[in-house]
């Protein structure tokens, strides 16, 4: 069931929430929409799920592309999972899933034994059997969330969307509630669209992610294409850390003090003042200087996993962030406060008009 | 000593305000309470039997507890619709609204009664209006033993003031603000997440608010539905003047206490009280009872 979205706009009073917005979901697909608070992605989702109205008379939902826009939740048949549950807590967890076959009409209303075999396959599928039985409050956060997602897949929806399904688990049940999700979502096939800000989450569930900012979808794309190839400085600030070098555009290449970058497909003017955005990873460090490279006083070094972050601190400017992998780190020695010089093996050059 | 009391607490003050708390409800509560019991103890067991058991406090107990139960019963929808709105909506003169619900609290009952009397009497602004409608309600009254297993008999009355009718709309008027103030909150705190799960699941709005809002307000309605009750089964004040004090018609229980007590029979006054005490107590205690049960649920 694909589901596309044209040309939405949303005002909450003064404040737009999202600006003519079009998005294309394949049958089958998993989506993420990735942005920061109040950039208008839970918005857009819950336009396609029908708890919210796009104003009037700007834009279409389509399901398979028939026309949704006019119905409402119940008759969109989306299975939709809240950030914080919203589980029945009066119910139990078997309760809460047959909820929606419950609430059918009579003639469509499965029988009690399918009722109950239908549910008991979702909980075993989310891998909650066992708690049938319990109340939402006598279970985990990773738990509840399982349920919650069980309890929309129970109506069989066309589509299941997720509001930052993951945000209020702690960061070793997110992990592997992410992984399982994608899991399920191979199984199943069921198109899924779903809202986070956790760029980590994006990259590493989703077939695509829609990157948005301020009420509009900056950038479409597979994983890599967004963190390979941001189309805007905002994306490539968004998708993982960055090093800001700003200067100006001298003969197509941007100058900041004695080093120079290729200017990139950016461009600009000449003499036009730029910025180039270069990831921790592609920062080199090393002993002796070469032709391009910045000096710097090593400030501080932190273990993160694989990598060692090392703070640089250039004679003028701004600290450089690199990563570097451990064997690197060992073979060059380094130690606060040497005295190093800094490559950039790639960046990306932006015209200047953007700040973070 | 067990070791609750010796075990360190990181929060200091446990003993100090668990022995605060014990004084004081042992002097504001259990002292008065106690009194009660040992004025009404003079009475033989007999004696105490033939005060509580006359027709004419039969008769109040009955008009008491009935008038106390419609109004509750009455304020439970209306209160929950109040809520719900001052919760729920946004509208020009909502706070307005929303000062408006604590008036009963504030206003000294007897303004309150007099006021509902003269609305409602058969030349009040209101009274008169019933009038022309042909107004006509059931009431239960008491009837007295005469062997039969049902001591009661339905009467219909055709005006509010100076009947039972009149008493259950003070009582109302009376128990409005506790309903209200005990559902309010936890309506705002629910959220809209739960109803549009509802829905997105394909509830209708009725199964939605019969499957999921109310039972998630129950423990809420259920205290505001014992406070409304107990407060009204106690009410003095405004029922002495819409009701008219008619013997076994319209007086109600606190009333035949006090004419009691303005003859000197103490004994009999308290022996009158403490039946409703009890009866009410257990209401609290059912009412708490089923509360606990929810709570267990993890949802009180």
């Amino acid at each position: 069931m694909s589901i596309e979205v044209r040309n939405i706009s949303k005002s909450f009073g003064a404040f737009q929430a999202l600006a003519d917005v079009s998005l294309r979901v394949e049958s089958g697909e998993l989506v993420a929409l990735l942005g920061p608070s109040g950039s208008g992605k839970t918005t857009l989702l819950r336009i396609i799920a029908g708890l919210e109205t796009p104003d009037h008379g700007s834009g279409s939902v389509l399901f398979h592309q028939e026309d949704v826009t006019a119905h409402n939740a119940g008759q969109r048949q989306v299975g939709f999972v809240f950030q914080h549950y919203a589980l029945f807590r009066h119910m139990t967890v078997f309760e809460n899933v047959a909820f929606g076959l419950r609430v059918r009409p009579r003639n469509v209303r499965p029988d009690r034994a399918t009722i109950r075999q239908r549910v008991s396959d979702l909980l075993r599928l989310v891998q909650i059997e066992a708690l049938a039985e319990r109340y939402p409050a006598q279970l985990s956060g990773g738990q509840r969330q399982r349920v919650a997602l069980a309890r929309a897949m129970a109506v069989e929806p066309r589509v299941l969307l997720l509001d930052e399904p993951f945000g209020a688990l702690d960061a070793k049940v997110r992990r592997e509630l992410r992984r399982w999700l994608r899991r399920l979502h191979d199984e199943t096939g069921i198109t899924t669209v779903f809202v986070t800000h956790d760029q980590e989450e994006a990259l590493e569930v989703a077939d695509r992610i829609a990157v948005m900012n301020k009420a509009r979808i900056e950038q479409i794309g597979t994983p890599e294409q967004v963190y390979e190839h941001p189309v805007s400085p905002f994306v490539y600030d968004f998708l993982g850390k960055v090093n800001l070098f700003r200067g100006r555009l001298e003969d197509g290449r941007l100058t900041v003090g004695g080093s120079q970058f290729g200017a990139g497909a950016a461009g600009g003017e000449e003499g036009s003042a730029a910025v180039a955005f270069v990831r921790p990873h592609d920062v080199e460090v090393a002993r002796h200087a070469n032709g391009n490279s910045i000096p710097a006083r090593v400030d501080h070094i932190s273990f993160v996993g694989p990598f060692v972050h090392v703070l640089l601190m250039p004679k003028n400017g701004e600290p450089i962030e690199a990563a570097l992998p451990r064997e690197r780190w060992r073979e060059l020695n380094l130690q606060p406060a040497d005295e190093v010089f800094v490559e950039i093996r790639s960046a990306r050059v932006f015209a200047d008009d953007y700040s973070i | 000593m067990r070791p609750l009391f010796k075990q360190r607490r990181v929060v200091p003050g446990f003993g100090l305000s668990l022995g605060c708390t014990v004084l004081y409800l042992g002097v504001i509560v259990l002292i008065p309470l106690s009194a009660l019991f040992f004025k009404s103890a003079r009475l033989t067991w007999p004696q105490f039997k033939t005060v509580v058991s006359s027709d004419a406090v039969m008769a109040a107990y009955t008009l008491s507890f009935e008038a106390a139960l419609v109004a509750a019963l009455v304020n439970l929808p209306l209160g929950l619709l109040v809520a719900w709105v001052l919760a729920r909506y946004r509208f020009p003169g909502r706070r307005f609204l929303d000062a408006m619900i604590d008036l009963p609290f504030a206003l000294p009952t007897a303004v309150a009664g007099i006021t509902l009397t003269t609305i409602y009497s058969d030349s009040g602004w209101i009274g008169r209006w019933l009038e022309t409608v042909h107004f006509h309600a059931p009431w239960l009254m008491w009837r007295g033993f005469d062997g039969s297993w049902w001591p009661f008999e339905v009467q219909q009355f055709t005006s509010v003031s100076y009947t039972p009718i009149g008493i259950a709309i003070a009582l109302i008027f009376i128990g409005l603000p506790f309903v209200v103030r005990t559902v309010q909150p936890v309506l705002q705190d629910m959220g809209l997440d739960i109803e549009e799960a509802a829905a997105s699941l394909g509830a209708s709005r009725w199964q939605t608010l019969r499957r999921v809002v109310l039972p998630e307000l129950r423990p809420a309605l259920l205290s505001g539905f014992a406070l409304a009750f107990a407060r009204a089964l106690g009410e003095y004040g405004s029922v002495v003047f819409i009701s008219g004090n008619t013997p076994l018609q319209t007086e109600i229980a606190p009333i035949k206490i006090v004419q009691e007590l303005e003859q000197n029979h103490y004994a009999e006054a308290t022996s009158i009280a403490i039946v409703i005490l009890l009866a009410s107590f257990f209401v609290l205690l059912t009412v708490n009872l089923l509360q606990r049960h929810y709570a267990r649920r993890g949802m009180a």
